[in-house]
């Protein structure tokens, strides 16, 4: 046999490869609505959402060797896509995030502050959720600073768990923990701040 | 001076996160079974979590969707 010719090994091994990489692709692309709705949070825009998610995929198509089959695939790819993130768009905000204490609150503030704003006594708790409006919840998550935003969006909106956004993040879960607990006192400071009263 | 509801308020997130020892899930459940007003905000921020949730979702446009197919290594 020449040492040019494929030996039937390495057509066997290519063939498989090829077999890999369209089962990769295939797997990821099935996830991309699940992605794209927790970059359409992470980022700022509907078009940094778009880029963001473009972005993201031709990276892991790229890099597709690296990813572990098997492991979480929405991890890899939210990976991929949050140092995308922070890469692009905190370059501009070097400043690093404060939020004083005072700008939080316990967390019954939004249900007090709520059913402060409602006739009639004592009501139920689906009627009190009912006047939160579902731009007002939007626009109140997209003014949660971004640390605390990123921890929220994948623990609470993505449903990932504490170890899986350490990860993702690349911070210690520790720090996951307390950020989602500010993070949501946050979001629910801004909710109450948003609620029209009757 | 901190009361049994102000105990319980700083309980729920991880009441409801599940990271709570076995005595302080006692503990906590001990008081929302005798305090509805701690029991109504605890079931008020369950469903605030899904509402939350469900109101920030929002579909890809199709042309992405699209653009992402398009990226596939060809056959």
């Amino acid at each position: 046999m020449s040492d040019s010719a494929p030996s039937t090994a390495d057509t066997r091994r290519l063939a498989e490869e090829a077999r890999a990489r369209v089962r990769f692709e295939e797997e990821a692309l099935e996830l991309s609505d699940q992605v794209y709705r927790l970059a359409r949070r992470l980022a700022g825009s509907r078009e940094e959402a778009d880029d963001l998610v473009q972005q993201t995929y031709e990276r892991a198509f790229r890099s597709w060797r690296q990813y572990t089959p098997g492991t979480n695939l929405r991890a890899w790819l939210l990976r991929i896509l949050t140092n995308l993130n922070i890469d692009r768009g905190r370059r501009q905000q070097r400043a690093p995030q404060t939020t004083s204490l005072d700008t939080e609150a316990g967390d019954y503030f939004l249900y007090n502050q709520l059913e402060a704003t409602m006739a009639g006594e004592n009501p139920d708790e689906e009627r009190v959720l009912e006047r939160l409006s579902q731009d007002s919840i939007v626009e109140a998550l997209s003014d949660v600073p971004h640390d605390f935003r990123d921890v929220l969006v994948l623990v609470d909106i993505g449903e990932f768990s504490y170890a899986d956004a350490a990860q993702i993040l690349d911070i210690p879960i520790g720090t996951v923990m307390s950020r989602l607990h500010r993070g949501r006192r946050i979001l629910k400071k801004n909710l109450a701040d948003r609620t029209v009263p009757t | 001076m901190i009361g049994p509801c102000d105990k319980c308020e700083e309980m729920m997130q991880p009441f409801l996160d599940g990271t709570l020892s076995e005595a302080e899930v006692h503990e906590a459940e001990e008081h929302l079974a005798k305090c509805s007003w701690c029991a109504k905000r605890f079931r008020f921020e369950e469903r605030l979590r899904h509402y939350v949730r469900v109101a920030v979702s929002e579909p890809m446009p199709a042309e992405l969707k699209a653009k992402l197919a398009a990226l596939r290594t060809p056959l």
